[in-house]
């Protein structure tokens, strides 16, 4: 160990902060009989879980002057923004659906992207605002949520989960993260779905939509949802939704996931690809209207004209 | 925030406008009417920078006076959307332009059918099937690209509007109160209450 080196080699915050984090190390004591296990208490010895920050006065301005929160396009790194992501909850558990574009700026980056974090067989989370941050946050998540399953020998409840979640992106409250996610599942209450943002915001609600397509989404969603929805029906309802954003919003498309929560834990109903949507429909999956959703696929034919009997 | 929207049906066009005037974040006036009559069969929805609005609206509605007055016949739908966008083109390239967004719907007595278009203050325009300004179009126009139905009847259309007030009401923060419901078909520019 280079506890000496470290203890009183610097003065700057990276080591003030080690040193603060070895001191309590060292100096908190514990009996054997906790060793290990900390006696359960894993999450309070040591304190809010905590990484490094960069040895800058101000880290969040830093992160803001090499990327595009200012609208720079000359910037060096581009956070992924655009986005449609929807979930909700109904009798026959939880829909959850999103898109796969990835925008930098004007470019698309990716149309290829998982934004349904998989956290564990009962638990998805979904993608919103950086793409990093979502995905590395939401793994993590996914790590702390084993381990209260083997410290308390039962499944974590979602409403847990994402408090837990919540509670470590508001302690880096204003250091620049920007997530804006879904954290969906089944546990012993039945399904569940919370919002919770990098601002600290945690919400518990039967619907959400989040993204720069979330609106028109909402459009969709809001008109065709009831609790009562068959899975059929819902299935079709968060396809159609996201089919609605990606056709609508310039930076939401290419494909939609589908993934359906019941019971027995989260199953991947399927991709949909939003061109194909448009012109074909989804294919013979169950809800599928038979026909494209394109507007003027749908309405093909019909006409608004009205000329009198004698005149026709 | 203002919000107007505009749906063509068998044989009619619907058009709603809120009734709100605001200034800074104050509501000054409640029941105003943003829904010019151009013409017997012609309705105008217009939005925008306060004080041109109002202006740009009474130069149309005159001049479109003006050339039923000189020629015995109205202009058609198409004609005065191209008049009207024109003038709007014009006085983009001017020292002091109109910021004015307009949908314009009409009914079409020598074709039989109804018109709509939608126009912005950039001299954009558009004839299309629905239509809606302001942040409303950001949960209408998903809404109705899967709802609305050209071919559908008078309370068809009335119930798909009811539907984009209801959700604009639902999740807009700042919603309108209250909308002024215009018909024009066949039998020329009436208003409903929703």
């Amino acid at each position: 160990m280079n506890t000496f080196a470290t203890k009183f080699s610097t003065t700057s915050a990276v080591g003030q902060l080690r040193k603060a984090q070895k001191l309590a190390a060292e100096e908190d004591e514990f009996s054997d009989a906790a060793w290990g296990s900390e006696a359960g208490f894993g999450n309070v010895a040591k304190g809010a879980p905590s990484f490094t920050v960069p040895a800058i006065p101000d880290p969040a301005a830093f992160l803001r002057l090499h990327t595009d929160d200012h609208a720079d396009p000359s910037c060096r790194i581009k956070i992924q923004h655009g986005t449609t992501t929807l979930a909700f909850r109904f009798q026959g558990g939880v829909i959850v659906a999103v898109d796969s574009r990835a925008t930098a700026g004007s470019y698309i980056a990716s149309g290829t992207v998982k934004k349904v974090i998989e956290i564990n067989p009962y638990l998805l989370g979904t993608m919103a605002g950086g793409a990093a941050d979502c995905q590395y946050w939401e793994t993590y998540l996914g790590m702390h949520c084993r381990l209260h399953e083997l410290r308390n020998r039962e499944r974590i409840s979602v409403s847990a989960a994402s408090k837990y979640l919540s509670n470590l992106v508001y302690s880096y409250k204003g250091m620049g993260l920007s997530m804006g996610t879904m954290i969906c599942g089944w546990d012993k209450t039945g399904p569940a779905v919370f919002y919770v943002d990098s601002d600290g915001t945690r919400l518990k609600g039967d619907l959400f939509s989040v993204g720069s397509g979330s609106t028109f989404a909402y459009g969709v969603l809001d008109q065709g949802y009831h609790w009562d929805l068959t899975d059929a029906e819902a299935q079709e309802l968060g396809r159609r939704s996201i089919y609605a954003a990606g056709h609508r919003d310039a930076f939401s498309g290419n494909t939609c996931n589908l993934y359906h929560v019941k019971e027995d834990g989260w199953h991947f109903i399927g991709n949909y690809d939003v061109s194909k949507m448009h012109y074909d429909g989804p294919g013979n999956v169950p809800g599928a209207p038979g026909h494209g959703y394109g507007y003027d696929i749908r309405v093909e034919g019909r006409s608004s004209a009205n000329p009198p009997e004698a005149s026709s | 925030m203002e919000t107007s929207f505009a749906l063509t049906g068998k044989g009619y066009v619907i058009v709603a406008a809120d009734t709100t005037s605001a200034r800074s974040i104050v509501k000054m006036k409640v029941d105003e009417d943003k829904i010019k009559t151009l013409s017997p069969h012609l309705l105008m929805a217009y939005s925008g920078e306060p004080g041109d609005t109002v202006q740009f609206a009474e130069y149309v509605e005159r001049n479109i006076r003006l050339y039923q007055i000189r020629n015995i016949y109205p202009l058609r739908p198409s004609a005065a959307a191209s008049w009207i966008r024109r003038s709007l083109a014009e006085s983009l390239r001017s020292r002091k332009p109109y910021s004015v967004n307009l949908l314009l719907g009409g009914y079409d007595t020598a074709t039989f059918d109804p018109h709509l278009y939608w126009i912005d203050y950039l001299g954009t325009i558009s004839e299309v099937p629905f239509a809606a300004h302001g942040y409303g179009a950001y949960f209408a126009l998903s809404l109705l690209d899967r709802y609305h139905d050209p071919s559908a009847s008078l309370e068809e259309g009335l119930a798909t509007l009811k539907r984009c007030i209801d959700e604009v009401s639902k999740r807009l923060v700042v919603s309108p109160g209250k909308y002024k419901v215009k018909i024009v078909d066949k039998d020329g520019v009436r208003e409903v209450e929703l």
